[in-house]
Formats: structure tokens, sequence, C-alpha cells
């Protein structure tokens, strides 16, 4: 594997981590009251209740989407984790290794990601209120997500252009990783934190369900 | 109840925001927008604006967004795209009609009732945002006439309705003169040092709705409480300047409510039905001035009501016979987590009780609270076509009678009873206890 995949690799895992701190340094600096009202408890509750799919009542109103979008977060991070031929790389660098999935059933789920993706997209179409709040950037990301997940897909079926194929799988893997911290995808790292807020104030002071 | 009537309805304005918008110049509007958004924040609304990634979830919780056929502008995040969003994409850079429009957003549009925050996966607090737009119009001048007055009457009187310290005094004396010709020895006790507890009001009750603080003195008399209310500046518990942004002022109420406490020297504070009220004394006023929770312990009526009963300091003679439904308000439902408390109180009291569905922290807003009714006539008719779905929600119970133990929802829910002819009638908590209570009625021949 070449310097980039580390390079990006980096870039995400230490762009969220000082994401993170400034955050909790910015918190500390002006608003540091905030942190009164934060409990361990109360925020796990939160969070744990909405990782309970279907268990809060917005998710149950619109349960085709919030569907296919439970099971796209838990594949985006299954797929590329558990595939094969990700395990034969690492393992080639650094001599670690763990089981992967079958090779047929992650082809098939692959397709699942694609079409979850063609699905937002067809959303952000065609349902007015999303579309209302729609931007151009909602759709770059979208591609930056569905790109390498359509090239692996080519680049294992080995159908056309299997090295140019490969390439384009690498580079759009890496450009989706370093892009990660400086985007909205960084919402993996600060929804947990407004969800424990907000889960703080209703469970903590306001002594009402949030979910 | 059909939808259509939206289309015919046009945004309106007034002459306090019209005047406030002429006055404005570019540099002032960018300097008080970056200054806001930038100095007066921190990480919290900085994660708040970039988390969201427009799922749309948060639509199905707003009222005025499910009244208006799902028209896509009345979603909660298109509400923070059409104001913040924009703000901060230009710089503050803005136009007046911009302006005119982030007003009547954050002003008409929304009742911070908080429930989106409950349907956000991430638990963005889309509410808080639209106060921070609220914060701007107040810094810039340009918040609604009728809500700007009662702020005003908050600066000089600390009261909402321009209440003078002896016609407060003159309203309590009057009530317990009336209510000693029926009860024994009742007393509403002005200023009374070291009691138990210190019972507060919000300025309309002594304004125009004086039969209520004769209800409660009722209730304290029948319960024998020690208790009194405050005979200077410091017994209206309501806090408009919490909802115009105005929080300077907000701090003064919240300052002055609490230091009336502490020279009464009382263990508790025991509130009417009121929930802006107790959001303001339970939650946001105690922040303002650096208290994490309120210097003394706020009880509101419905906690107040459910411990006399189950203490059996109160006993129920008869039981309230007519179809009820109970309407949780958002600041002691979401708020506060009393909806459970409400319930047992109507079992209690009454026989006859069908709920409204969605109900408890999911109950529909009643249109009116954070600030909208306060707003005034100018804004009524969009009021009562932006809450079509409580009618609807209302209708479906068929019952008689709506409890509502919040003076906002009362107010909010009297005009959509009356807009969808719905007849129903509104009570407070309060009303229902009074009814079926056993009361120490004075008999001069025992």
């Amino acid at each position: 594997m070449g310097p980039m995949v580390w390079i990006s690799a980096l870039i995400c895992i230490f762009g969220l981590l000082v994401k993170f701190i400034l955050i909790i340094k910015e918190v500390y600096e002006k608003e540091r009251y905030l942190l009164s009202y934060i409990t361990v408890r109360h925020s796990l509750r939160s969070i744990i209740a909405w990782l309970i799919p279907f268990y809060p009542r917005s998710t149950r109103m619109r349960p085709v989407y919030y569907g296919i979008s439970y099971l796209f977060h838990v594949l985006l991070f299954l797929l590329p984790v558990f595939l094969m031929s990700h395990i034969v790389l690492i393992n080639e660098s650094f001599n670690l290794s763990w089981p992967a999935m079958n090779d047929t059933a992650a082809d098939i789920l692959t397709i699942g990601v694609i079409f979850a993706l063609v699905f937002f997209v067809l959303r952000r179409r065609f349902i007015p209120d999303v579309r209302f709040l729609t931007s151009f950037m909602d759709y770059i990301l979208i591609l930056m997500v569905l790109l390498p997940f359509v090239t692996g897909f080519l680049a294992y079926h080995q159908v056309i252009l299997y090295k140019w194929i490969v390439i384009a799988h690498v580079l759009s893997g890496e450009v989706l990783l370093i892009v990660i911290p400086f985007s909205r995808f960084s919402h993996m790292i600060t929804a947990p934190l407004t969800r424990a807020y907000t889960g703080s104030e209703f469970g903590n002071i306001r002594h009402a369900r949030d979910w | 109840m059909s939808g259509n009537e939206t289309i015919s309805i046009e945004k309106s304005t007034d002459d306090a925001v019209e005047n406030g918008l002429s006055r404005l110049t570019p540099q002032r509007v960018s300097h008080v927008i970056n200054q806001v958004l930038h100095q007066e924040t921190g990480a919290r609304f900085k994660a708040y604006v970039d988390t969201c990634m427009r799922c749309g979830l948060c639509s199905d919780a707003c009222s005025y967004f499910l009244s208006n056929d799902r028209d896509p502008s009345f979603s909660p995040a298109a509400k923070v795209k059409q104001t913040i969003w924009e703000m901060l994409a230009k710089k503050g850079k803005v136009s007046k009609d911009f302006l005119r429009r982030a007003v009547h957003i954050a002003h008409l549009e929304c009742n911070v009732c908080r429930r989106c925050s409950m349907y956000c996966p991430f638990g963005i607090d889309i509410a808080y945002m639209m106060l921070l737009v609220r914060r701007i119009c107040h810094k810039l001048e340009i918040t609604p006439q009728y809500i700007q007055d009662t702020v005003n009457s908050h600066s000089v009187t600390m009261n909402q309705m321009w209440v003078k310290e002896d016609e407060w005094i003159d309203t309590l004396q009057w009530q317990e003169e009336d209510g000693r010709e029926e009860f024994e020895d009742l007393r509403i006790p002005l200023d009374k040092q070291g009691v138990d507890i210190m019972y507060s009001v919000i300025a309309p009750e002594p304004k125009f709705q004086a039969g209520l603080i004769y209800q409660a003195a009722v209730i304290m008399h029948a319960a024998g409480m020690n208790w009194t209310m405050p005979a200077s500046p410091g017994w209206d518990n309501s806090n408009m300047a919490m909802f115009t942004g105005d929080n300077e002022i907000s701090g003064r109420i919240a300052r002055t409510f609490f230091e009336s406490a502490a020279r009464l020297n009382v263990k508790r504070i025991v509130m009417g039905e009121c929930g802006h009220a107790f959001r303001s004394t339970y939650d946001v006023g105690n922040r303002a001035l650096s208290w994490a929770m309120p210097p003394f312990e706020v009880v509101h009526a419905i906690e107040f009501y459910h411990e006399l009963l189950t203490a059996g300091r109160i006993s129920i003679k008869k039981k309230f016979t007519k179809r009820v439904t109970l309407h949780d308000p958002c600041n002691v439902s979401r708020g506060r987590g009393l909806h459970n408390m409400a319930r047992k109180i109507v079992n209690m009291t009454c026989s006859n009780f069908t709920e409204m569905t969605p109900n408890k922290e999911h109950n529909l807003c009643c249109g009116a609270g954070g600030g909208v009714v306060n707003c005034g006539p100018p804004y009524k008719k969009e009021r009562m076509v932006n809450n079509r779905v409580k009618a609807e929600q209302l209708a479906a119970t068929g019952a008689e009678v709506l409890i509502a133990p919040c003076h906002n929802c009362h107010s909010g829910l009297e005009d959509i009873i009356h807009h969808y002819k719905l007849n129903m009638e509104v009570k407070f908590l309060g009303d229902i206890l009074f009814e079926t209570m056993e009361k120490k009625i004075y008999r001069p021949e025992e």
C-alpha cells in the first residue's frame, strides 16, 4: 500500500481528534456552564435510545428512509473493514488479520449501499421538505461516498479498465477520508456530542424523554 | 378546516417592525449579526450548524409544518436555513426584506416548544437557534410591537402588564375580602416573612383573571398551607424578555423574582399554572444569574396539587363528570416531565377522561406559547391557520372540557376552539380542583 492511504487515514483520525479537542476547549472557554448539565447517565440514555432502530417516534414516522439510512450507516463501516481484499492488504503491511466477510455477501451489500445512496439522491429531489433543505453540497457529499463503493464494485468484478478503476477506487477512498473532518461528515463525532447535551438537558434538568 | 386558507394569508407585519427596519443601516445589521453569532455563541452553536445533515426528520415535529399541508418552508430546519444559515453564508450582510422574514419566522412561526429537538436524530436544539434570531432582532430593534410592550412593562414595573404596586395589593385584598364572605378566616397573607411557600402568579392574573388568585387562596386555605404573596415587585413570575432575546432584562426579572423569595425567607416557591413562567424560573432565568439550578425549589401548580391530593391535605368531594381531555404544555411536560402527575390529578378529580394523541412529551403545541400569542392581534389570523392540527387533534377526542395547565396554552386553545368552532370549554387544573374539592365553607350557625 502506498503512503497516501496512511496519510489520508491519519488526516481523518487526527482531524476528528483535533476537532473534538477544539470543541471541548471552546466549551471550556466560552460556555463552561454547559458542562454542569451534562451527565454520563443521561447522555448514554439518549444515545442508546437513538441507536435502537425505530425506537424514537420520529424514526417511525418515516420508516422507509430511516430503515435504509440505518442499514446504510452500519454497512458504511462494516463493509470496508470486513472486506477480504482490504484484510489481505492490511495483512501484507502489518501481519494482522481478522475474519473476512463472504465475498458474495459483500458484493450484494455493496449494491445495497449504492442503492441507498441513489435513494438519498431521489429523496433529495422529490420529497418537498428535504428538497427545500438540500443544497448542491449535499449531492457532492453523496457523490463522495458513492464513488469508492461503485469503483470497488467494478474493481471486484473486473469489468472494464481494471487498473484505472482500482486507482479511482483508492483515490476516491482517500479523498473521502481526508474530507471527513472538514465537512458535515464529521457528524460522526459531533452528533454524539449534541445528542449527549440534549439528552442531558432533557434527562437531567427537564426529567423528560427526548426520543 | 381547509388548508387552502394558507395561500391567501399574507405574512403580517407591524409598526414596530417596519419602523425598526427603516432605521437600520447595512453596517449595523452586519455588525449585530456577526456579534451575536460569533461572540455570544460557542462550540455548541457551531456543532448545531455543522451537524445538521438536512434529513428532514424534524419536519413532522412542527405543528406549523403539519398545519400548512407540509409546506417545506415551515420545517424546523428550513427555518434555520432561512435565517441562520443565510446570515452565516452572507457574513451578516442581509437585506431588510430578509430581516422582515427573519422576524416573522423567529417570532411567529416558531413557539420554541423544542418538540423538534426530540425528532432530530442528533438532538439539535432548533429553538435555541430561533431564540438567537430573536436576540438579533432585539439588538436591531425590530421586535414585534405587542411583545416589545410587555418587555417594556417588565423593565419599568417588573411585571408584564403595567400593574402598579397599589393596584397589585388592592387586587389581592379585594380577593381576600370576597373570599372571607364565603370561607371562614381565609387570608391572602401579604409579605409574611419566614413562611413555607411564596405563591407567585403571572401579571395577567391580577390584571384580568383575579378569580384565579381567589381560587388559589381557597385551595391554600382548605389545605391549611403556611403561605404568602410578595407585596412589592418581584411577584410576577412571567418573563417575556426571555422570548424576545432581551437577555439583560430577562436576567433582571429573574433576579427580582428570586430576591423577593429571599427577602421573604420562604422555603419554596409555588407558582400558578403557567408554562413559560415555569421555564423562566426553573430553566432559563436562574442560568442568567449563574445558578445552574434555581436557588429556590420552584414548584409548578401541577406538582403542588398532586402533593396536596396525595398527602390528603385536600380531598375530592364529587368528581367532575363531563368528558375531559388534557393538553400537555411544552414547558411543563417536555420542560419538566410533569405530564404523568397531571394525569394522576385528572384521574383523581374527573370520572371521564379521554387522552388526546399524540400526548405527553409528544403533544402538539398550543400555537400560542414562546411569545407567539404575545405578538398580538396583527398576527392572530395566521396563528389560527398555523395550528389547524391542534384543532383536529382536539376534535378527535370528543371531549367537552379541555384541561390546559398553562396560561399561554389557554389563550391559544381558546382562540383555536373559537376559530374552528369546536364547542369545548378550556379549564385549568385549578378550576377542576376548585369545583370538585372539599372546601372550608363559612357557616355562621356552627
